[in-house]
């Protein structure tokens, strides 16, 4: 089991994590239902289906998976009247590293993600959806397994559910230890028993040929726990905590060198990279200077502490203009980061101080994403390994005058020449660390000395 | 031995005992439950039964192999292919206790490459004792115990360094923590 947690941060509002960490809170129904726990269910069940998916589009709920895509938008593409079965697949393979959210909630408040499945199948005309959780999170499978049957006993899932004529049937289905699964269609063909190879897009999107090529619905762990709290709280009140286009709140884990690493769900918007690691997070260890951060997992590209973005922000007469923000001043949301260059992605924070060596930051994430394509794209499999031993190469003293000039020529030959996101995944760090951080790569390749070293 | 010959070894290993032949009723009713599972297409319990089996033999071989090919109505080829892609499954046994550590920056940033050394040192392996993957088993100590190997994120990065001990998650790891880590688990 996860330790306790410390109390919120006055700045959190937590909603999602309300009862993680809470003393006497288990995983059971009993404990759920005395904290309010399926009103929302019930609450859906008198409802129009189409109007829950309105509520979800009106709230601006993003995906927290990492792509950010509306949520209702992605269920609007369902026909609800279409004939066909629909599933909905929760992507409960938290694997980006960086990211620790889903662990939470799968493991300590398993019933949250259950109402907000049976909701969200409700409302797209669902009958069998499944959670896919990463093997190396046994006990989390068996809680939430453990959950399912005490929820069918009650009557909150299977026949007739609470009286309502809607039938709905979950199973868990546990990964076997692949990043790649994380992959939306990846994760389909690993459901259906197959090699996880994604699928390519078109015309493979789930929406229209998903798992066993019928519409499907593939949403994080987060995503699904939001739609329960869209309900209870109003789509118009839910929309409102966080900023126009991204609903809510984020649960933002927070990994590297700061005082105190951990999540800290807080409402879309309201802090921005200098509140979150200098007040929230506690500030940087004793003596040490900020460099780098990595903002929403490790394929987001990496911001460097000394620099600045030209974006459209709000300035203090209240107008939208182009404006020059400094890295700490960015606003945590997926708009602002996005016109950073960068994005909020699953939200997994790794800061990165002074007594970091860039290229032995990179070359780990490198050795990652070689160890994980999944081999099916000539340009991933081959490109992430070479990438991948060329860092090594030059972390062990043995850089070259061309190695900097071949990383980028490498990584501009993988992104967007593959079926699946990971291409981009995988060249984002070389291609950002480079351009970020040229100093330490000139000195490793032999050319020039460091500045930023230490 | 060359990669390749090492990898053709793992795949057409001759054994003399056969793990399909001590198969209990209660596994085949776990089976049985699994493929349950899958109302549109049993094809879908392959992975499941996969770790039914390794969770109970240790790892898979051609007979358990064959055997999840004929209950899901497959070819043996579809289940091989499992077992080669996927980090998790192996066609030789590990130790009982399999100590993965995290190896990816949030970790690694917290020191897990000397905690990992120290978990070799402990159970009595080489320091730098690499997993090579394809299906083989981890590193294991000479008397069998133990598995020590690195694996990627474990997502639990605000608690780094960790390790998964078997099916228990061990956070914030200091190497001075690890030699008694192993020994309660001795």
């Amino acid at each position: 089991m996860p330790p306790p947690l410390p109390p919120p941060h006055p700045k959190e509002r937590r909603i999602i994590f309300e009862n993680i960490s809470k003393p006497g809170y288990a995983p059971d129904l009993e404990t759920y239902l005395a904290h309010g726990g399926y009103e929302s269910l019930r609450m859906a069940l008198a409802m129009k289906p189409a109007e829950i998916v309105d509520a979800v589009k009106a709230a601006s709920l993003r995906g927290r998976g990492g792509a950010g895509f509306p949520c209702g938008t992605k269920w609007g593409f369902i026909k609800y009247d279409d004939g066909k079965p629909h599933y909905i697949v929760v992507n409960a393979d938290e694997s980006e590293p960086g990211t620790f959210k889903d662990r939470y909630i799968l493991h300590q408040d398993p019933h949250q993600l259950i109402e907000g499945l049976a909701i969200s199948a409700f409302a797209t005309n669902t009958h069998l959806a499944y959670i896919y959780i990463r093997c190396e999170f046994p006990h989390a499978a068996r809680i939430v397994w453990n959950a399912i049957q005490e929820a069918r006993a009650k009557g909150f899932l299977g026949k007739n559910i609470l009286g309502s004529g809607f039938d709905l049937d979950i199973y868990v289905h546990q990964g076997a230890g692949a990043y790649i699964c994380g992959e939306e269609t990846s994760l389909l063909e690993s459901l259906e028993g197959k090699r996880p190879y994604p699928r390519i897009k078109p015309p493979y999107f789930p929406a229209v040929l998903g798992l066993y090529m019928k519409p499907t619905i593939v949403n994080n762990v987060e995503t699904i726990c939001h739609v329960k709290h869209i309900l209870r709280l109003g789509a118009a009140e839910y929309a409102k905590m966080g900023t126009p286009g991204d609903g809510g709140t984020r649960t933002m884990c927070v990994s590297g060198d700061v005082v105190r690493t951990g999540f800290y769900e807080i409402p879309c918007g309201a802090v921005t990279l200098r509140e979150l690691i200098f007040d929230v997070c506690g500030g940087l260890k004793p003596g040490r200077k900020l460099k780098a951060v990595i903002p929403g997992g490790s394929s987001a590209k990496v911001m460097r502490a000394d620099e600045s973005y030209q974006m459209k922000v709000k300035g203090q007469d209240g107008v939208m203009a182009e404006h020059s923000v400094p890295m700490l001043d960015i606003v945590m949301d997926a708009p602002s980061l996005q016109s950073a260059g960068t994005m909020i992605g699953s939200a997994g924070i790794m800061v990165l101080d002074d007594s970091r060596d860039m290229l032995w930051a990179l070359n780990n994430l490198n050795a990652f994403y070689a160890h994980e394509s999944c081999g099916q794209c000539t340009p991933c499999r081959e490109g992430s390994r070479w990438m991948s031993n060329m860092t090594s190469r030059m972390l062990g003293g043995g850089g070259r005058p061309e190695d900097p000039d071949d990383l980028q020529n490498i990584a501009d030959s993988i992104a967007g020449r593959t079926i699946c996101a990971f291409g981009e995944a995988c060249s984002w760090p070389t291609q950002s660390f480079l351009a970020k951080f040229p100093e330490e790569f000139s000195h490793a390749a032999g050319n020039q000395p460091a500045t930023t070293k230490n | 031995m060359r990669a390749g010959e090492k990898q053709r070894n793992h795949m057409m290993r001759e054994s003399t005992t056969r793990q399909a032949d001590d198969l209990t009723p209660a596994i085949l009713a776990e089976a049985d439950e699994l493929v349950s599972h899958y109302p549109v297409s049993t094809r879908s319990a392959s992975l499941p039964l996969l770790h039914l089996w390794q969770t109970h033999f240790g790892s898979v071989d051609d007979s358990g192999i064959e055997w999840i090919a004929a209950k899901l109505s497959l070819t043996p080829i579809n289940i091989l292919e499992l077992v080669t892609f996927y980090p998790w499954f192996r066609r030789e046994a590990a130790g009982k206790t399999v100590i993965r550590v995290c190896r990816t920056l949030a970790c690694a940033m917290a020191g897990s490459s000397e905690v990992k050394e120290k978990f070799c040192e402990a159970v009595g392996l080489d320091r730098l004792a690499e997993h090579h993957g394809y299906g083989s088993a981890p590193p294991t100590s000479p008397d069998g115990k133990f598995s020590v190997e690195f694996v990627e994120c474990l997502a639990s990065c605000g608690s780094a360094p960790v390790a998964l001990i078997n099916d228990d998650l061990v956070e914030n790891i200091k190497p001075s923590d690890v030699a008694s880590i192993v020994e309660k688990l001795k």
